[in-house]
């Protein structure tokens, strides 16, 4: 479950840069573990929520920044060229966390209680931590709801993800909305970083292989819905945990690789999505 | 076209025995080695450039065919046979000789398969399972084509890193000598080196020799009309899909053949080959060579892998070939042997080519 919450997290992440740009950011698994390494570091001098508030505004700064960067001034490169790009940036920004952190694996402490205490629901007994992975993806995805419905930016940014030129017209910077939608699903990104940290443990490498199983929530949705992810994200969680009781551990990765695959073969629109509307997509 | 194809192969066949001259007269034959290894990865890398430079499919998952052309190998010339002796199936295929016994280390007797029918079967398997794979795969196009052979690779790599019988993290390690033809080895043996540096550098040759010949007959021009626009070349009659599976189950093999040939010349394989990181690289490499540039490819794929295998990147290796990716991407995206400083400096400087586009 709470590997779940965090691919389901890592799927709206996509989803969002997906959503703006049609880009899909192979870098967004390094946004998570950027943000569990920043709040374990800065968790050494400062207190818990303060250090992953910092954590997650840090990888928010160079989320914007990586956009600026790198992606802002290109002029309608092509799909190709925006994934060896954004792979560099993922290459990267992992070597620079192995020069930085070391290959340590760290972790947070838990938010509430520790390793050995459970909350007891008519006889189920939960981590403390898992709820507050849930409780915090649950109030990820309402808050993007009402952002993306309600207010006057999440509008803007919707306008630009249905039609660009349009939204240009109409006086939005889509440029702005761009960056504004890395920085979005870095913080995001982080902060699911620090949550699962004290469950999941952090090291340098673990941002690519996040990405994957991310990227297949994002596809077992429906590329660029939210809510699907989320749902998609609990299913592969736990089809993961289930495969370890059948196979070796080591093989872990290669059974939701294999559900990514058939999903792309078999109904590449995913679970939730519509056919029909998928087909008009360019990609 | 054809005088200039045939001075090119030339000039690399001057260029690689010059480099062994040089280094045998000023007594640096150890560099020998390490060309010899960049040899094979350029098999890979020229591989690579037909399928994403022509074909304009990326793959990200070129190592696992290089891994299952190596592991085959390995796997196959390592097992040891000679519990099973005296049952008729061994006693038929040793006939044939497609087992062969010899001496290993500790002086037993080791009966294996030769490392001819091994290489064979290796090519045979990658070839099946380029075709197994390419089929659903080569539907998939930009990201998604991108992410499922990501994808591949590391289904390739995972196996490998968590099963026994491939050594697991340890890779497999005293793979036999390839005895190639009387008196040609494949060997890491310090006394082959010279020989060896051939062996590599002319299968570099050959490879060259028939993909420049592909790429200007027929078959190129439809790979390159799929790459310019796929629904018009299916349009005029081009089988798309034939095509490109084709180009992908080619270059697969190409890995495959460099993995079967490096994984005897350096007797051992380990997972690190399968890994993703070295698909990215092989993928970074023919980006700097420019794409569609099979020259340029094996040029830039001499000079880094060379430089990397020498370690003058150090601990930076990974970073170094990020860091290559994304400059050349963005300055020149059709390889560094075209980028024009002229053009680049008005980009960034002039701001009135900007303000045009900045809106688009």
């Amino acid at each position: 479950m709470t590997y779940g919450t965090i691919y389901a997290i890592v799927g709206i992440g996509f989803n969002i840069i997906y959503n703006t740009t049609g880009i899909i950011n192979f870098a967004q698994g390094e946004f998570v573990m950027m943000g569990g390494m920043t709040a374990v570091t800065l968790h050494s001098f400062l207190p818990l929520p303060i250090a992953i508030l910092a954590a997650v505004i840090i990888t928010m700064i160079v989320g914007g920044l990586i956009e600026m960067v790198f992606i802002r001034w290109l002029v309608k490169p092509s799909v190709l060229r925006m994934i060896i790009i954004t792979i560099g940036i993922s290459i990267l920004v992992r070597e620079a966390a192995l020069v930085l952190w070391g290959e340590g694996v760290r972790s947070l402490p838990y938010f509430t209680g520790n390793e050995i205490s459970a909350l007891s629901f008519g006889g189920v007994r939960v981590s403390p931590q898992i709820l507050w992975s849930l409780g915090i993806c649950a109030i990820v995805v309402v808050l993007l709801n009402l952002f993306f419905k309600f207010t006057m930016l999440g509008r803007e940014m919707r306008a630009c993800a249905a039609n660009r030129d349009a939204a240009t017209l109409c006086g939005i910077p889509t440029r702005n909305m761009i960056t504004l939608s890395f920085v979005l699903s870095a913080g995001i990104g982080a902060l699911a970083g620090c949550v699962v940290s004290p469950i999941t443990q952090t090291q340098y490498s673990i941002g690519s292989g996040l990405a994957i199983k991310g990227f297949t929530v994002a596809i077992l949705g429906g590329l660029g819905n939210s809510m699907a992810a989320v749902a998609a994200g609990f299913i592969l969680g736990i089809l993961e945990s289930f495969s370890i009781w059948v196979m070796p551990t080591a093989y872990k990765d290669a059974i939701s690789i294999s559900i990514l695959l058939a999903m792309l073969f078999l109904r590449p629109s995913g679970l939730f999505g519509n056919r029909e509307a998928f087909k008009l997509k360019d990609f | 076209m054809k005088p200039g194809r045939h001075t090119h192969i030339l000039t690399l066949l001057a260029a690689v025995v010059a480099v062994q001259l040089v280094t045998l007269a000023n007594g640096k034959s150890f560099y020998l080695t390490q060309l010899t290894m960049t040899a094979y990865y350029s098999l890979i890398i020229i591989g690579l450039c037909l399928l994403m430079g022509y074909a304009g499919q990326i793959s990200l998952g070129h190592a696992g065919f290089f891994a299952i052309g190596g592991y085959t190998s390995a796997v196959l010339t390592t097992l040891d046979l000679s519990r099973h002796k005296g049952t008729v199936f061994i006693e038929l295929l040793t006939k044939i000789s497609v087992l062969t016994e010899r001496q290993d280390l500790y002086g037993g007797q080791h009966l294996s398969v030769h490392p001819w029918a091994a290489f064979i079967i290796a090519i045979a398997l990658t070839v099946i399972i380029a075709f197994a794979i390419g089929v659903p795969v080569l539907k998939l196009k930009g990201h998604y084509l991108a992410m499922a052979t990501l994808g591949i690779g590391t289904i390739i790599y995972s196996l490998v890193l968590g099963t026994q019988s491939f050594g697991a993290a340890d890779g497999i390690s005293s793979v036999p000598a390839f005895p190639l033809l009387p008196g040609l080895t494949v060997s890491g043996a310090p006394g082959l080196r010279v020989q060896n540096y051939y062996i590599a550098w002319g299968l570099v040759m050959a490879g060259m020799v028939l993909l420049v010949n592909l790429i200007n007959s027929r078959v190129g021009r439809a790979l390159r009309s799929i790459h310019g626009a796929e629904d018009a070349a299916s349009a005029m009659g081009v089988d798309t899909a034939r095509y490109k599976l084709n180009a992908f189950v080619l270059s697969a093999a190409f890995a495959a053949v460099a993995g079967a040939f490096l994984t005897h010349f350096n007797g051992g394989i380990g997972p690190s080959e399968a890994s993703i990181m070295k698909s990215v690289r092989y993928v970074a490499i023919v980006a700097v060579g420019g794409m569609a540039s099979l020259w340029g490819s094996l040029i830039m794929s001499t000079v880094l892998n060379f430089l990397s295998l020498r370690g003058y990147f150090g601990s930076l290796d990974d970073a170094v070939f990020g860091g290559i990716l994304i400059l050349v991407m963005l300055f020149s995206p059709d390889g560094i042997l075209q980028f024009d400083v002229k053009t680049m400096m008005k980009k960034l400087i002039g701001k009135d080519e900007r303000r045009v586009n900045l809106n688009s």
